[in-house]
């Protein structure tokens, strides 16, 4: 039984603007050290339903950095990669991510290796397509998870949301201690003979803590023994306190999606300095550095991003001096073709840029989206 | 009719400095081994070319972000620099 969410209702009659469909696109890395792959893979899922914003990684260190950027919502990774491998990097996402999806594509045919990825929390462990039936299945158990991420719910009860638990506790009138953890954070609600006692998260307590844990979208949960002897803080009925929350859930999901739509229009999406940039089509990377102090660095996605910026500094330099001497005018831009991606240089009189860009661009692609990434940078 | 003297200067006083067109070859040492470039063109920044689109391919590789080709577009010349087995092939175009 659930309760009838007036939140629910609202968001779906409201119609959403261009921007705030882009801010709600569901952004899917995958991490591969096969280039073909990743972008094989990009095609596929760039095609899913969903249509998912698809960035890809070739290295473990690179997918860390796009995880710090944005806020993701499902990673695809290999295992078997030189450097860090799979493994390596699952330990480092669930500590520093746990709410984030993960899943593992590899083509380690053995039951051990399945296990120990699943022990380490994975949602789902796939053997890489070979046929066109793989492929299919592939892409709807990806589809299938990015619906089950649009739904929240908690893992361990799937497609159940908190007021689910509480209500199955309280109906069959159950004395239990509900934990629940979100991210780093750890929360209890007392539930006696069917009644909701007492909640506490950090320093609140009562039902103001109720009142903020219910707001929790996803989460772990785990039942302990009841606590008979906890004292009791909240006197109201279970169905008048699900109902009051609702209602500030709603509140604060309507604040949430107008918050939002002006952060789009300001910041492009993020509230890194690149973050107009970093939402242009193609881009993958991005790095400006200041002309005159090459350590004022402002970096997307970039493993290394000090390294980078001296190379780009010195580069920049170089290009201007050079075009001095030689009366060639003023340097417009720099494009470059690579083997992994492709890179692209724009200047401005307080700062350089540099862009990484898909490696499937054409020349004329590159112009396009150096145009675009020109266009919001300098605005 | 002194005065007219001032519209018959000779040519080389005239003469505008011209940007340059043609290409030249560059060794993974540094060493510049053909070049179609006119022969005004000063060496010195030929060199200097060839080491900035050598390091741009050198230190693209440091970075992981290997690149095979790079074109450099200044509002009057476009120069386009190819990788060559550590060394370059390099192309210099003014725009039209």
């Amino acid at each position: 039984m659930r309760l009838p969410f007036v939140a629910q209702k609202n968001l779906d009659s409201k119609k959403f603007t261009a921007k705030e469909i882009m801010a709600e696109r569901h952004k899917v890395l995958i991490l591969d050290d096969e280039q073909d792959l990743l972008d094989l893979y990009r095609d596929l899922l760039s095609k899913l339903p969903s249509q998912p914003e698809v960035f890809t990684a070739n290295s473990g260190a690179r997918a860390l950095a796009l995880l710090n950027a944005e806020k993701f919502s499902l990673l695809l990774t290999d295992l078997n990669m030189p450097g860090m491998d799979g493994f390596q990097v699952l330990t480092i996402v669930r500590r520093r991510f746990p709410a984030l999806r993960t899943v593992v594509m590899t083509s380690m045919v053995d039951e051990q290796i399945r296990a120990r990825a699943y022990a380490m929390g994975i949602d789902l462990y796939l053997e890489k397509p070979n046929e066109k039936t793989d492929v299919q299945l592939f892409v709807d158990c990806i589809e299938s998870l990015l619906e089950r991420e649009e739904a929240g719910g908690f893992r361990g009860v799937q497609s159940k949301s908190l007021v689910d638990l509480i209500q199955l506790e309280c109906l069959s009138q159950s004395s239990s201690v509900l934990k629940i953890t979100n991210k780093s954070v750890e929360a209890r609600i007392w539930i006696q003979d069917g009644d909701v006692i007492d909640a506490q998260v950090g320093e609140l307590s009562g039902e103001a803590a109720f009142k903020s844990i219910m707001s929790w979208k996803t989460g772990n949960f785990e039942m302990l023994a009841a606590d008979p002897s906890h004292p009791r803080t909240i006197v109201g009925s279970y169905q008048g306190l699900l109902l009051d929350t609702a209602q500030a859930i709603d509140e604060s999901q309507a604040t949430e999606v107008s918050a939002k739509g002006e952060l789009s229009v300001a910041e492009g999406g993020t509230a890194s300095p690149l973050g107009a940039v970093s939402r242009c089509h193609g881009v993958e990377f991005a790095i400006s550095v200041d002309v005159n102090d090459k350590s004022k660095v402002d970096a997307w996605g970039i493993e290394n991003p000090a390294a980078m910026a001296a190379w780009v500094h010195s580069f920049m330099h170089q290009l201007h001096v050079v075009g001095e001497k030689l009366k060639a005018g003023q340097l417009m831009k720099v494009e470059g073709m690579g083997v992994q991606s492709n890179l692209g240089f724009l200047s401005r009189p307080d700062k350089e840029l540099c862009v990484g860009l898909r490696r499937n661009f054409t020349q004329s692609d590159m112009a396009a989206a150096l145009n675009e990434v020109g266009t919001k940078w300098v605005s | 009719m002194g005065f007219l003297g001032l519209f018959s200067k000779t040519a080389s006083e005239t003469a505008v400095a011209k940007l340059p067109s043609g290409s030249f070859t560059i060794d993974r040492t540094g060493r510049i081994v053909a070049s179609t470039l006119p022969r005004s063109f000063d060496e010195k920044l030929t060199q200097e070319i060839g080491n900035i689109v050598l390091e741009v391919f050198l230190k693209a590789q440091t970075v992981n972000l290997p690149l095979k080709e790079v074109f450099i577009h200044y509002a009057g010349l476009k120069i386009t620099g190819r990788e060559l087995r550590g060394g370059a092939m390099i192309f210099l175009a003014p725009v039209k």
